[in-house]
């Protein structure tokens, strides 16, 4: 009889943990930043039609960076769990803690048992009535979930774009303001500036919206908020 | 998966339902009720029903009202039932019929234009709108031959057509469009003569309204399943617009003064 070999554990564990980095890493990153009337979501997207940001609930949204397959596998699982949530006991009941939970329960779940891992990384992100109550959770390819305040940032350029978010952000921005930070913070992930701007898909949970509070800006309306505001930084 | 348990994988949250979690439905599975099939006991007599619903088209859409009563039997069972309802931003929906498994097939319906919505990332046209709500209709036909009938008024703003649009069902989950106007619920008849004596083709939202209203009144005048404007209690008729802005509540100001003016012709 063949005796399988031997791999430890921890080296597995290390292999599954380097595939899925760097395959997250190919992704261009997503930034939720809070603002004074809500929270924004924003990502570099040539795609007008193939979305990274998407309404789940009320007021909650989901971002997803890495294989596009699997984190739509995931949103599409995550609009269903609140529909029927919200369905058979009452809208309130959807709370963004538990959905994050169960995400990170199901991405953490595939981690360990199966031989591939999810290259993804999500945002599960909610509006609350008052800013304090605004919830921001991060969930990694392992199932790691992190609760953020202000802001966050997914994706392969995470870290030096956090590194920028956490010299300039300050709280009660604008909505004006906080897209061209975000803007100024997705460019900060270069390492040298792209000659051409990419198109940018941005979702709004806007506070003092009735009802569903997800907004999704269309490109030239994106671009149109965010240019002059990039230049006139630009000048200064 | 601790997320989502079923493994239903399209974009309705009806046929998920359907598909992972039936006892969800609202509609009831009657034929293992032995009572039913011998015919003891007569549904129709011991809940709750939802009576008059009515449409009808003007200039900029349409307009959908409902009376405010439920009838249990011989007694009332409720005086401030809501009939009608939004479906989404360009419809609305109204039901007469057995009132519990109305109101759920209405939340099934929001929730599904809701749920295909968030899935497609774009909203279904008027007609799958339509279509799907006779399917609906359809999967209730057992419970409607115990006597749980459903029959809704299904209406919006045709974005593509740029005009109003009412669709009628029947129990068997019958599809039909109607041009002018629609009413159904046992007072349905009466409000049908009235919509039919007055109405014309383009009206504007006044006349429309007034319509709408005077055709309760008489639905309420002669059916006792009916209510008109209860004045008394302040209690008056739900209707809603649906035009290319979306869909609107009027307000109780605009149908309290319109209703005083009709009841007082009454007296006459």
């Amino acid at each position: 009889m063949a005796v399988p070999f031997y791999v430890s554990p921890d080296q597995i564990m290390q292999d599954k943990a380097e595939y899925a980095r760097k395959g997250i890493a190919k992704g261009r990153s997503i930034v939720a930043v809070e603002y004074a009337e809500g929270l924004l979501l924003m990502a570099e997207n040539p795609s007008a039609s193939l979305n990274k940001i998407s309404e789940i609930y009320d007021r909650i949204a989901f971002a997803g960076v890495g294989k596009y397959s699997e984190f739509e596998n995931l949103r599409k699982a995550g609009i269903r769990y609140a529909d029927l949530k919200g369905y058979s006991y009452s809208r309130q009941d959807v709370t963004t803690k538990s959905l994050a939970n169960a995400y990170s329960e199901t991405i953490g779940t595939i981690f360990t048992r199966d031989p591939k891992p999810l290259e993804v990384e999500i945002l599960v992100v909610e509006v609350g009535e008052t800013p304090s109550q605004n919830e921001m959770y991060h969930v990694s390819f392992d199932g790691t979930i992190t609760d953020r305040r202000q802001f966050a940032v997914i994706g392969g350029q995470a870290d030096r774009i956090r590194t920028y978010l956490q010299e300039h952000y300050r709280t009660d921005l604008s909505l004006a303001e906080a897209l061209a930070l975000s803007r100024r913070s997705l460019l900060a992930g270069y390492e040298r500036p792209p000659v051409e701007e990419s198109a940018l898909e941005v979702g709004l949970l806007e506070r003092g919206r009735v009802g569903r509070k997800f907004y999704r800006m269309t490109q030239t309306e994106a671009a149109r908020a965010i240019r002059p505001l990039t230049m006139d930084h630009e000048h200064l | 998966m601790p997320l989502f348990a079923g493994s239903y994988d399209g974009a309705s949250f009806f046929e998920l339902l359907r598909h992972d979690f039936p006892h969800l439905l609202p509609f009831q599975q009657l034929h293992n009720v032995p009572q039913f099939a011998t015919g003891e006991c007569r549904l129709m007599e011991t809940v709750p029903l939802a009576t008059t619903v009515l449409a009808l088209r003007f200039a900029d859409g349409v307009v959908i009202a409902g009376d405010r009563q439920a009838t249990e039997g011989f007694e009332v069972s409720s005086r401030r039932i809501e009939k009608v309802y939004k479906a989404d931003d360009y419809s609305v929906i109204a039901m007469a019929g057995a009132a519990g498994p109305c109101l759920e097939m209405i939340k099934l319906f929001q929730v599904e234009m809701e749920h295909y919505h968030k899935i497609e990332g774009e909203t279904l046209a008027l007609d799958g709108k339509a279509n799907k709500l006779a399917q609906m209709v359809k999967q209730n036909l057992p419970a409607a031959f115990q006597g749980l009938i459903v029959i809704p008024i299904f209406a919006g703003y045709d974005l593509r057509l740029q005009q109003g649009r009412i669709f009628k069902y029947d129990v068997t989950g019958g599809r039909y469009e109607e041009l002018q106007f629609y009413a159904t619920g046992s007072g349905g008849k009466e409000a049908r003569s009235t919509l039919k004596k007055f109405f014309k083709a383009a009206m504007s939202r006044e006349a429309a309204l007034a319509l709408a209203l005077e055709a309760l009144v008489d639905a309420a005048d002669v059916d006792v399943g009916t209510s008109g404007p209860d004045l008394i209690r302040g209690i008056y008729p739900v209707v809603k617009t649906v035009t290319c802005h979306g869909v609107t509540d009027v307000s109780e100001d605009e149908i309290r003064p319109l209703s005083e003016r009709l009841i007082a012709a009454l007296q006459g």
